[in-house]
């Protein structure tokens, strides 16, 4: 398979969640689109984990490197979704409502 | 270097010596302590002078290099002093007369405040300083500081009384006039500079570098340096300051007009004589203005009633007269004139000073009479001053005047006949103000007659000493055909060339015969009209014309005062509100309304901020692409 | 067209139709699930990338567990399609016109990309949990331990961010 083809894929999802986040404004949403684009990020590495693991200049670990470069992303994003839903349930318990622009502090 | 020379920068230095401790001390300083540094610092300059002219006139001369005060890559200014004929006999003038008014105004000044007192001589001697600094300098630019100075300080004490406003604008009005003329000077100096690459006489004079100049050169340097006299010494079209710089205290206005300040014109024409003798175009120039403004300032005198005016332009006239020599290349007259004209117009406004002192304050001549009886001295002197003025024969005056007279006559007869008709008005007036003012009966009020008194010591010894010289002071210069050795042009030959007079002695005979016989006979008119005289309204419209000076003024006003302060306003209310401040609030606001345009971008929505975020990517990553 | 073309083909559309759904979608539940889908077809990328171990665990953390978050969330919220907040339609369009552009930009920059020498191999065992496990506790035993710290700290925030602040009210 073309490394092209998942690359374009990759961006594509990448892009996808991109548009999601500046298109809606639920913050649930939002956060699930920061998601979808860690897994675009997380599918790049993967691919290119099985393209250069033949590569003789390159360790011989290369390619299960990249695979455990994607658990610490996973890890990352298990904190940050954590920590993230914790501030959208107490943005909820404050103003009643998901929907960013409420959210418009940064003007003042 | 002769020793005496070496004592000449105290010259200049000790006047301003006495002008920084009166002007520091003016709170301290007792008046007596005031009078005898102010007189005293003039007085040992003088000494000194006398000294310096000494060795001059055995034939040394030097020029002095102090320092340098301007180094440019191709031009260097010094700080240098002259020491020649022509400035000799200048610091004589200057350092002689203002010795002699310092010692008068210690008496005549005597009822100002303590401060004023000190103030008053602190400029004084700044006076003098500046003047003595114009006469010595080596170059144009140490006269030009000279020159400046002159200004300011006659700017100073014609606003002594400065709580008066119209004193206070005569003096701006003299110091406006006077850069005017000053800009013209400027100007001149720095064509000299371009030209010639240097501002030092010696080096300007040298025939190498005249010939540097184009006729055009030196005919515009010429004009430029003209206009620079007219400011200062009152020719026509600036003249208008010195009659309003009346406002000043009388021995100031002696200072001004005989011994400093109106002399700086005719001293820097006649140090420039080597110049102005290359520009004929000039000269006929000067002729013209310095006739013009002798026969225009001599008949408005004729209608004058205060009796500072008359003198005011009467001293205007006299240094037409001057310009009428400079013009007719007879640069020894006019020097000659100045010094004969120092004596006696200083005479005579001290003689008037004392005239006013005695009516206590009283200037206008209507209502004098009579004061032969009351204060003899000051008669007696101003009577000698009047003939000396007027050209009598045996005078101080004739010798200058006849100079200058024969001179014109030979340059062209019709100036002889103007100057000569001039002359004749200057004995008419003069005389009319002596007998208006000496003779008839008392025409002030009774309190004023109680009062009169002849003025003190320190006033009349001036005033005597003044008078001998008025007598004696003409026989420096006795001309040839009386059987003189005509000193002073053998004196100041080295410096200044005049035109090589030819005229036959029956000629010179015959001329000052007939200006003798026709200035006598004005002065009978004179005595005749005005012996017993009696307040009496000007009745023929020449008599209005003339007692409101021409209207010159008013056209002045007119021409100059009233369309610059139109433009001001126009200034004022369209180029400073609209414009400018146009300029200035529409940044304001343009700064304003584009905030307000941009402020949409700080929305404070993190969704537009992502927008934006995203929106930079992309031109980022397009540019690092594709360009 | 072999198998694997068949295979990468079907899930990547799966992997954009549901991503796209999941962006489109009124309601929050739809849009969670839709996500789910997403993450199911990314594990079948896995597979097919020799990266079984990373496959299931996609499917463990992130279908199963964060996804399951996600839902808890909405659900506690109450949130569905009538409380959906709308956005300027305008600032839709921009927000996608921006992001295809973004991604045309980005695409025909790889299209000129040149990407022979990489090719991809038949066989690998890196994705073995045995390949993975001895890489991950030799080499990267820091990092491991160190995001032992990062959860705990992630946990605390959580709790201390969750908690019903008694100084508001």
């Amino acid at each position: 398979m073309d490394i092209k083809l998942y690359i374009i894929l990759a961006i594509t999802l990448f892009t996808i969640g991109m548009i999601g986040v500046l298109v809606r404004r639920n913050a649930i949403i939002i956060f699930m689109c920061v998601e979808l684009m860690l897994n675009a990020v997380n599918l790049l590495l993967v691919a290119f984990s099985k393209m250069h693991a033949l590569n003789p200049s390159l360790s011989p670990t290369v390619a299960s490197d990249a695979q455990i470069f994607v658990f610490f992303i996973m890890v990352v994003a298990a904190a940050e979704v954590s920590v993230g839903l914790a501030i959208i349930v107490m943005m909820y318990r404050n103003v009643h409502t998901v929907d960013v622009n409420f959210l418009n502090r940064l003007k003042h | 270097m002769n020793t005496i020379f070496q004592l000449a920068w105290l010259i200049p230095i000790l006047p301003l010596v006495g002008f920084v401790i009166n002007g520091l001390g003016r709170k301290t300083l007792s008046k007596t302590l005031v009078g005898i540094i102010g007189s005293g610092v003039i007085l040992i300059s003088f000494v000194i002078s006398v000294l310096v002219f000494l060795q001059i006139k055995q034939g040394h001369t030097d020029v002095i290099h102090y320092f340098d005060f301007i180094q440019l890559r191709s031009l260097s200014i010094a700080v240098d002093f002259k020491l020649d004929q022509l400035s000799g006999l200048f610091l004589l003038i200057i350092t002689g007369i203002g010795f002699l008014i310092h010692l008068y105004s210690t008496s005549y000044m005597h009822e100002e405040d303590n401060k004023d007192f000190a103030k008053y001589f602190a400029y004084l001697n700044l006076f003098v300083f500046s003047m003595l600094l114009l006469v010595l300098g080596a170059n144009y630019i140490v006269m030009f500081v000279g020159w400046e100075g002159v200004g300011l300080c006659s700017y100073l004490l014609i606003g002594y009384w400065f709580r008066n406003s119209d004193y206070t604008n005569a003096a701006k009005k003299a110091f406006v006039m006077n850069r005017i003329g000053d800009l013209g000077f400027l100007l001149a100096v720095f064509w000299l500079i371009s030209k010639i690459g240097s501002v030092s006489y010696d080096q300007i004079f040298l025939s190498a570098n005249l010939a540097k100049l184009s006729v055009f050169d030196i005919t515009g340097i010429t004009l430029l340096m003209f206009v620079g006299a007219t400011g200062k010494s009152a020719q026509i079209p600036l003249y208008t300051w010195l009659p309003d710089a009346m406002a000043g205290p009388t021995p100031v206005s002696a200072l001004i007009h005989a011994a400093t300040m109106v002399t700086a014109g005719i001293y820097m024409i006649a140090r420039s004589s080597a110049l102005f003798s290359l520009a004929p175009i000039t000269q006929h120039v000067i002729t013209i203005v310095g006739l013009a403004t002798a026969l225009l300032a001599a008949s408005i005198a004729i209608q004058q009633n205060d009796i500072k005016k008359v003198l005011a332009y009467s001293t205007v006239s006299q240094l037409g007269f001057m310009f009428v020599a400079l013009g007719t290349g007879n640069y020894v007259a006019a020097v000659f004139h100045v010094l004969t004209h120092a004596f006696f117009k200083a005479l005579m406004f001290l003689g008037s000073g004392s005239v006013i002192h005695a009516m206590g304050g009283e200037q206008d001549i209507r209502k004098m009479g009579g004061l032969h009886k009351h204060m003899k001295i000051t008669s007696i002197t101003f009577f000698i001053g009047c003939l000396a003025i007027s050209g009598i024969p045996g005078f101080s005056g004739f010798f200058s005047k006849d100079s200058i007279l024969s001179g014109a006559y030979e340059y062209h007869p019709f100036v002889y006949a103007i100057a000569l008709f001039t002359a004749l008005l200057t004995a008419f007036y003069m005389f009319r103000l002596y007998f208006i003012t000496f003779t008839g009966k008392f025409r002030g009020t009774h309190d004023q007659e109680h009062h009169l008194h002849e003025s003190p010591l320190a006033m009349t010894f001036p005033l005597i000493v003044l008078a001998i010289l008025s007598i004696v002071g003409g026989y420096i210069g006795v001309p040839a055909s009386l059987g003189g050795h005509d000193e002073l042009s053998i004196y100041l030959s080295p410096v200044v060339k005049s035109v090589e007079q030819s005229l036959a002695h029956e000629t010179e005979y015959v001329l000052m015969g007939l200006s003798s016989v026709l200035v006598i006979l004005s002065i009978l008119f004179a005595w005749v009209k005005f012996r017993n005289y009696k307040n009496a309204l000007p009745t023929t419209w020449l008599q209005k014309v003339l007692e409101n000076k021409w209207y010159v003024d008013e056209f002045y006003q007119k021409i100059v005062v009233e369309p610059v302060q139109s433009l001001s306003v126009f200034f004022n209310n369209v180029i400073e509100n609209k414009i400018v401040d146009g300029i200035v609030n529409g940044v304001g606001k343009l700064v304003n309304y584009s905030s307000r345009q941009l402020r949409w971008l700080q929305s404070g929505q993190v969704g537009a901020y992502v927008l934006l975020m995203v929106l930079g990517m992309l031109i980022l990553f397009f540019i690092q692409l594709f360009l | 067209m072999n198998i694997t073309t068949i295979l990468f083909i079907l899930l990547s559309v799966m992997a954009i139709g549901s991503a796209v759904m999941m962006i489109s979608s009124k309601s929050p539940v739809h849009s969670v699930l839709w996500l789910v889908v997403v993450f199911f077809a990314i594990s079948g990328h896995y597979i097919l990338l020799n990266a079984q171990f990373l496959a299931i665990v996609n499917i463990i953390v992130y279908a199963g567990a964060i996804m399951v978050l996600f839902l808890f969330v909405v659900m506690l919220m109450n949130l569905n399609a009538e409380t959906e907040p709308i956005k300027n339609y305008r600032l839709q369009l921009v927000g996608i016109v921006a992001g295809g552009l973004l991604l045309l930009v980005i695409i025909s920059a790889i299209m000129k990309m040149d990407v022979e020498h990489l090719v991809q191999t038949k066989d690998g065992d890196a994705g073995l949990i045995k390949v993975l496990g001895m890489n991950l506790f030799k080499n990267y035993v820091l990092p491991f331990e160190i995001s032992s710290v990062l959860f705990l700290s992630a946990m605390i925030g959580a709790v201390v961010i969750g908690k019903k602040d008694e100084n508001v009210n």
